[in-house]
């Protein structure tokens, strides 16, 4: 067992707990997986893979195998206790290995180890000196820094001295170790222990345990480090997919809350919703739900959302659940949001699937990978609630959901139908804490009709508006309407247009009767001047005839006056 | 090593005969002892026998789907046939190689 190497090898991962140089690891290239052992399998030793059948574990090894021939440059050995060589060549060309080529090149041996009982018969002592002559033959011809031997336990249902087969499988773990060879031994699940033949008693160094487990008729593939010998990993089962892609395992448990958060503020692209909100829009990277019953817009004003970050060229991805991207980009026409030219832009991409096409884990693992991949900036997730699972383990996966999302620093749009923000009817989870900002959608029934009205629950870090708005949704996009508040209590709808005429009509009507009376009061004003003038008329005629009269008087005075003068003088002496 | 230039002759009633082992140790030697005292004394010489180091020739053993060694492979006549083991128990080795009888008449027609 000389494997271990005297010097540091280069890239040597750091244990996160110690900080000192881990062991020497031998990366997978098997997404997620690299991370959660922290660097990979074990360097120069043999690592169990085992799990019940139909697993993937012939497929973990031989992504191991190819991926280290074609992206470490260390060529590699696949001895097939199974399926004959031609059978492992075809079943791996659907992940687009190409295993033929491989071997012409010299970067890969396929060995057929044919065990069949019925033409073995054994007479006295015996070793299994021929495998290792093959083995190492093989190893030896491309000059093999990796092996995998799938699955040796065939090796007892071959012979049937368990003695001999035991002294020689340590004898074969030994070899591998001394040769320094990064092995995978897969072993099928066994009753009570993790292999049939107690496989993990030999090979201690590192064991994976892969297993697809039904729940709800729903398959989850989920794989565990069980032990990891002079290394940290992570300990939790990460559920692990298998598709055109190959294989990628998702440590999507290991979200914690020492995450960086994304400055700035982005519109939302519906004018009066910014308004609501003082900064003039949400919070980047934050969580966003939108709630509401079934017809109340939620999906339209995502979409208005989405087409606003796509306009500013952020790439943007959503996840429906009940609708395919086709019909969504159909129906946002409608209030004239034009989606496709983004999707043509590559901004926008919609990964529609039923929700009960996979479990919870396996929705999550899924998303996790197409983000890592595509790196949006916002992505929508329509309609939370169509994602279905046990309560708890609902919440968790919903808070993980968020985590992931949010450590990335995106923006992350929810819809649901439940609009008192809970998950399930009869739970007292809810995602609404979860949340940083929650616009409840409702629609108001009067009248006999129904009207649509919008509501900021809550935004973390920002003032907003306590408002009921209306909104409606034309060729123009979403336009929000103040509601009608008043002394009749908060009127929507035509309720509210039937007010507001009432209301116009009695401005119109008061502003007539301030008319009329202004009109009225000019009119005495008018009618009391001309009196005064008439007034003023008559007294001068008085005047005038007081004049008159006086003068008549003096005229008359002055002739009384003068006939006296005359008179005396007539009579002259008399006096 | 024996040539395999004899080879067509299975009908003929000739037992073709490969016997892999593991380098020289004891157990080969012994093996490879019994191998050709079954073939003179049980088979009349009627077998053509062909030892096989698989140290060196690993590849050889490859085709012939060897695991364990010794291992000794009926080629002829078919199908092939393999026994595992030092071969020290004589009966049981022509019973595995279907040569039961045949190996019992050898003995019959000796005495």
């Amino acid at each position: 067992m000389a494997s271990e190497p005297a010097s540091p090898p280069e890239g040597t991962p750091k244990s996160p707990s110690t900080g000192a140089p881990a062991v020497a690891k031998v990366a997978t290239g098997i997404d997620g997986f690299d991370t959660i052992t922290f660097g990979g399998l074990p360097k120069g030793r043999p690592s169990l893979v085992c799990g019940a059948a139909g697993c993937g574990k012939t497929l973990f090894a031989t992504t191991f195998l190819v991926n280290g021939a074609t992206r470490f440059g260390e060529p590699g050995v696949f001895m097939s206790f199974e399926e004959r060589a031609e059978d492992l060549v075809a079943n791996v060309a659907s992940l687009g290995y190409d295993l033929d080529g491989l071997v012409a090149q010299g970067k890969l041996a396929i060995d057929h180890v044919r065990v069949e009982r019925s033409e073995i018969e054994e007479t006295g002592e015996y070793d299994l000196e021929g495998l290792f002559i093959r083995l190492g033959f093989a190893v030896d011809s491309i000059g093999a820094k990796r092996i995998v031997l799938d699955t040796i336990e065939t090796l007892f249902a071959g012979f049937s001295d368990e003695t001999v087969l035991r002294a020689e499988l340590r004898r074969l773990f030994g070899w591998i170790k001394d040769r320094g060879l990064t092995a995978i031994i897969t072993g099928e699940r066994g009753d009570g222990q993790l292999t049939r033949q107690g496989m993990e008693e030999y090979v201690s160094d590192c064991v994976v345990l892969l297993d697809n487990r039904v729940e709800d008729q729903i398959t989850t593939r989920r794989l565990r480090v069980v032990k990891y010998r002079g290394s940290a990993h992570g300990t939790n089962e990460y559920p692990f997919l298998i598709d055109a892609e190959g294989i990628s395992v998702l440590p999507v448990t290991a979200a914690d809350l020492d995450y960086t958060i994304a400055e700035g503020v982005a519109s939302t692209g519906i004018p009066g919703l910014d308004a609501m909100l003082e900064p003039g829009g949400f919070h980047r990277g934050t969580s966003i739900l939108v709630s509401g019953e079934s017809g109340t817009g939620k999906t339209m004003i995502t979409s208005s959302m989405i087409g606003a970050a796509c306009a500013r060229g952020e790439r943007c991805m959503s996840f429906v659940f009940e609708e395919s991207g086709d019909q969504i980009i159909r129906n946002a026409r409608s209030i004239g949001l034009d989606l496709a030219r983004h999707v043509e832009a590559g901004l926008l991409r919609f990964e529609a699937a039923r929700p009960s096409l996979y479990g919870l884990e396996m929705h999550l693992a899924r998303m996790h990978r197409d983000i890592d991949r595509f790196a949006p900036s916002v992505v929508v997730v329509d309609p939370l609630s169509a994602l279905r699972g046990p309560p708890a383990e609902l919440q968790a996966t919903m808070l993980r959901m968020v985590d992931m999302l949010k450590s990335r620093g995106i923006t992350a749009i929810f819809t649901s139908l439940r609009e008192d923000g809970s998950l399930d009817h009869d739970s007292n989870f809810g995602v609404s804490s979860l949340m940083d900002a929650w616009i409840k959608l409702l629609n108001v029934e009067a009248n006999g009709e129904r009207s649509r009205t919008l509501y900021v629950i809550k935004a973390r870090g920002m003032r907003h508006s306590n408002q009921v708005r209306e909104f409606s949704m034309s060729g123009d996009g979403i336009a929000l309407v103040e509601a009608y508040i008043g002394p009749a209590g908060v009127l929507t709808g035509t309720a509210r247009i039937v007010q507001e005429a009432e209301e116009a009509a009695a401005v119109l009507r008061r502003e007539q009767e301030s008319r009329r009376r202004r009109r009225e009061a000019e009119r005495r004003r008018h009618s009391l001047e001309r009196q005064i003038d008439e007034l003023r008329a008559t007294l001068e005629a008085a005047a005038e005839e007081e004049a008159v009269l006086l003068s008549e008087d003096e005229m008359r005075e002055a002739m009384l006056t003068s006939e006296r003068r005359i008179l005396s003088t007539r009579r002259g002496g008399t006096q | 090593m024996s040539s395999g230039d004899i080879t067509d002759h299975g009908e003929a009633g000739r037992t073709r005969l490969r016997l892999y082992v593991a380098g020289t140790s004891p157990r080969s030697t012994r093996s490879i002892e019994s191998v050709r005292r079954l073939c003179e004394h049980r088979l009349g010489g009627a077998c053509d026998l062909e030892v096989v180091d698989i140290y060196q020739q690993a590849a050889l053993a490859g085709e012939d789907g060897v695991v364990a060694a010794p291992t000794l492979v009926r080629l002829s006549p078919l199908p092939a046939r393999r026994i595992t083991g030092d071969l020290s128990d004589e009966r049981h080795v022509l019973d595995g190689l279907g040569l039961g009888a045949l190996g019992l008449g050898g003995a019959a027609d000796e005495h």
